[in-house]
């Protein structure tokens, strides 16, 4: 969309592409080709930078040599500021890619006796362009010259002409100014020079000074209309453009582990994205920065490095604490895995907290970077401007595929599940702590918010800070609600007690039956035992009958035979019958 | 087309006229003016100063100056050198202090005044 824009653009009014971070693309483009822009700004604003970025990069970007017309600095001087930022105008000099003129005007040296006009510094301009084929001039700051010269009328018609004859002459012009009361510049430059206006300020709000630019007016373009803050740091003038956020990363598949088994499994198993920003806010006191180190120690352990940017404790002291809970970081401080940045927020402002950041990350090109807390920033800052820095750590840390943590306190009595600096939407995975506070009890709970790109768990868990890290307890959740703490384990203790109590009862039950069913098998035993001998008793009776018989008829026999009757067989056969 | 005439003229007469002043004065006690007056081509305010600086250095300083008129169009570079601005430029390197006036010379007090010349003129 940007690109098709500013092709449509380009065709209209050309433009001279900046080379300066960020403004080329809040003016897609540059500055208006063969036009004059005016930068207005007060005092120690960075307008001479911007103009001298602008030919430096010009004259080495876009092979456009530049003229550097300064009404202030000497040439030694600009050469000698300049090189602070890494640019070597000598060189450039040297090889006619950029001319420098230092106009030097001593009110107390002139006399006027009459008419006079300008042509000499036209002579002079125009003698440096040809000299190097520039298509690029600055005039940094013309206004001098109301100071050196007398007659208004005459400069101000002079130099109505002289941004004339820069336009005929074709170069893309700078012209700074210094910021007037009511007016934009002290001497109305603005009148003069209506294609491009830009204003760049240097406000101290809670004695942090922030950066800004604003595009005033862009004549024949679109131009993004809100103040920018910027920063100047060894590489120049960046400018921040929230626009700037590409939404193109590169995303990983890989997942790092959080340090802490319990919150992994949370998130799938598996734990964070590689390249991801984490965010972990809370109350205070429940332990965010405990689950920044396990993620730091997690990563040392696996080789990676980690940059730890503490804001509010000093490195010593958050390595004495975390060793209480028993994360030992100082191994892997002397190993040169592990580097802490501590800074207070309000040591400076917030551009150059995002320099710091961009240097530390630049040098140490850790794997994983860690903001604790972020939300001291808004101590001395507006919201948007925190929360524009911020995108911007982000978006630059994301587009290096580092991880990100980010740590935010929330103040009491402020909405849990939002921030205060408003980030949320830039957070991949959000973990949010938060105390619970139950019979005269502060307990500590966790769970996850969000979790972009992964099924996670929706589970509140206990979060305990232990002597050997941080410890996540699935919470008692029955029928009085939702227990942690010693509520927990009363609840816990008391379900065991019932547990017991049942037990017992079935014991007691089994116990019972076995008495009854030994009673019954003894009662058993005892009828067998009454029937056995009865039995026995019965098969004697039967013995002796029957041996009674027999004996009768041995008898009878024995009787028979004694009295010889001839009848003996009939009545042997009669009792076999 | 005049006024370039004139400025010729005068220029022809400004270097004769110096170099009198350098065979006939040489070792005279009096201060020498060095003068250089830059303009740019033969506008009318070029030539309008040329007239008037002439005159007045005629009136209150012969034989006791050097003027050269440079046009800046035909060297341009020295428009750097000099730290010349406006035109056109009359720069008075000696005697000290070193001085600018600038504009058509029409004002002869100022002219006077730059050149130190109106402490002479009261003694």
């Amino acid at each position: 969309m940007k690109k098709e824009e500013s092709k449509i653009l380009n065709k209209t009014l050309p433009k001279s592409p900046t080379g300066i971070q960020g403004f080329d693309e809040i003016t897609g483009g540059g500055l208006p080709t063969g036009r004059p822009t005016l930068i207005c700004g007060g005092a120690g604003c960075g307008k001479t930078l911007f103009g001298m970025e602008f030919l430096i990069r010009g004259a080495t970007q876009f092979n456009e040599p530049g003229v550097f017309m300064s009404f202030e600095e000497t040439n030694e001087e600009l050469t000698k500021n300049v090189a602070s930022l890494g640019f070597d105008l000598e060189y450039l000099v040297k090889h006619k890619k950029i001319a420098l003129d230092h106009v030097h005007i001593e009110r107390s040296e002139i006399d006027d006796t009459g008419e006079y006009d300008l042509e000499g510094l036209f002579v002079r301009l125009g003698y440096a362009i040809d000299s190097i084929g520039a298509k690029r001039v600055v005039l940094d700051t013309i206004e001098s010259l109301f100071a050196g010269l007398p007659n208004q009328l005459i400069l101000r018609a002079e130099l109505r002409r002289l941004f004339r004859w820069l336009k005929v002459k074709g170069v893309t012009a700078i012209i700074t100014g210094e910021r007037g009361e009511e007016t934009l510049t002290r001497q109305g430059l603005e009148e003069y020079v209506s294609d491009c206006v830009i204003i760049l300020d240097h406000r101290v709000t809670e004695q942090n000074s922030t950066r800004r630019l604003r595009v005033v007016k862009y004549r024949g373009s679109m131009h993004g209309t809100n103040e920018y803050p910027f920063l100047i740091d060894e590489n120049g003038f960046s400018i921040l453009p929230v626009t700037s956020l590409g939404l193109k990363h590169q995303i990983s598949n890989e997942r790092i582990s959080s340090g802490i088994t319990a919150l992994d499994n949370m998130l799938e198993g598996k734990g964070y994205y590689r390249g991801s920003t984490v965010l972990i806010s809370g109350t205070a006191g429940v332990g965010k920065t405990s689950v920044a180190a396990h993620f730091a120690e997690a990563a040392c352990k696996r080789g990676e490095r980690v940059l730890y940017f503490c804001f509010e404790e000093s490195p010593n002291q958050l390595m004495r604490n975390m060793l209480s809970i028993g994360i030992k970081l100082e191994p892997w401080v002397k190993k040169g895995l592990l580097q802490f940045q501590a800074t207070r927020p309000t040591f400076y402002g917030l551009e150059m907290h995002l320099a710091a950041t961009h240097k530390a990350v630049n040098e140490f090109k850790p794997s994983i970077v860690i903001l604790d807390p972020i939300n001291t920033f808004t101590m001395g800052e507006k919201d948007i401007e925190v929360k524009i820095m911020l995108m911007r750590i982000v978006d630059y840390l994301k587009s290096n595929q580092i991880t990100a943590l980010f740590t935010n306190l929330n103040s009491n009595g402020g909405i849990l599940e939002q921030t205060d600096v408003g980030i949320s939407s830039l957070i991949d995975t959000w973990l949010l702590l938060r105390d619970i506070e139950l019979s005269g009890e502060r307990n500590r709970g966790m769970y996850v918010l969000k979790s972009r790109g992964m099924a996670h768990s929706n589970q509140i868990r206990e979060f305990i800070l232990t002597d050997h890290g941080v410890e996540l307890r699935e919470v008692y959740v029955g029928a009085s609600g939702v227990l942690t703490g010693s509520a927990r384990i009363a609840q816990e203790a008391n379900e065991n007690a019932e547990l017991l109590t049942r037990k017992q009862d079935i014991e007691q039950k089994k116990r019972e039956i076995e008495r009854k069913r030994k009673a019954l098998e003894a009662q058993i035993a005892t009828l067998q035992t009454d029937f056995e001998s009865e039995e026995s008793e019965a098969i004697k009776m039967i013995k002796t009958e029957q041996d009674t018989i027999k004996r009768l008829e041995q008898d009878k026999i024995k009787m028979a035979e004694s009295r010889k009757a001839k009848t003996e067989k009939n009545t042997v056969k009669k009792l076999k019958k | 087309m005049n006024g370039g005439i004139i400025m010729k003229e005068k220029k022809t007469k400004a270097k004769s006229s110096t170099e009198k002043f350098d065979q006939t004065i040489s070792g005279s006690e009096k201060e020498k003016y060095i003068l250089r007056l830059y303009v740019t081509g033969k506008t009318f305010r070029s030539t309008m100063a040329i007239t008037n600086l002439k005159k007045i250095c005629d009136e209150y300083l012969e034989g006791q100056y050097d003027l050269e008129v440079i046009d800046l169009y035909k060297k341009p570079s020295l428009a750097k050198d000099e730290q010349i601005i406006a035109a056109p430029t009359l720069i008075k390197k000696l005697p000290l202090p070193f001085r600018r006036i600038i504009g058509d010379m029409s004002d002869k007090e100022k002219v006077l005044m730059g050149l130190d010349l109106v402490k002479i003129k009261g003694l």
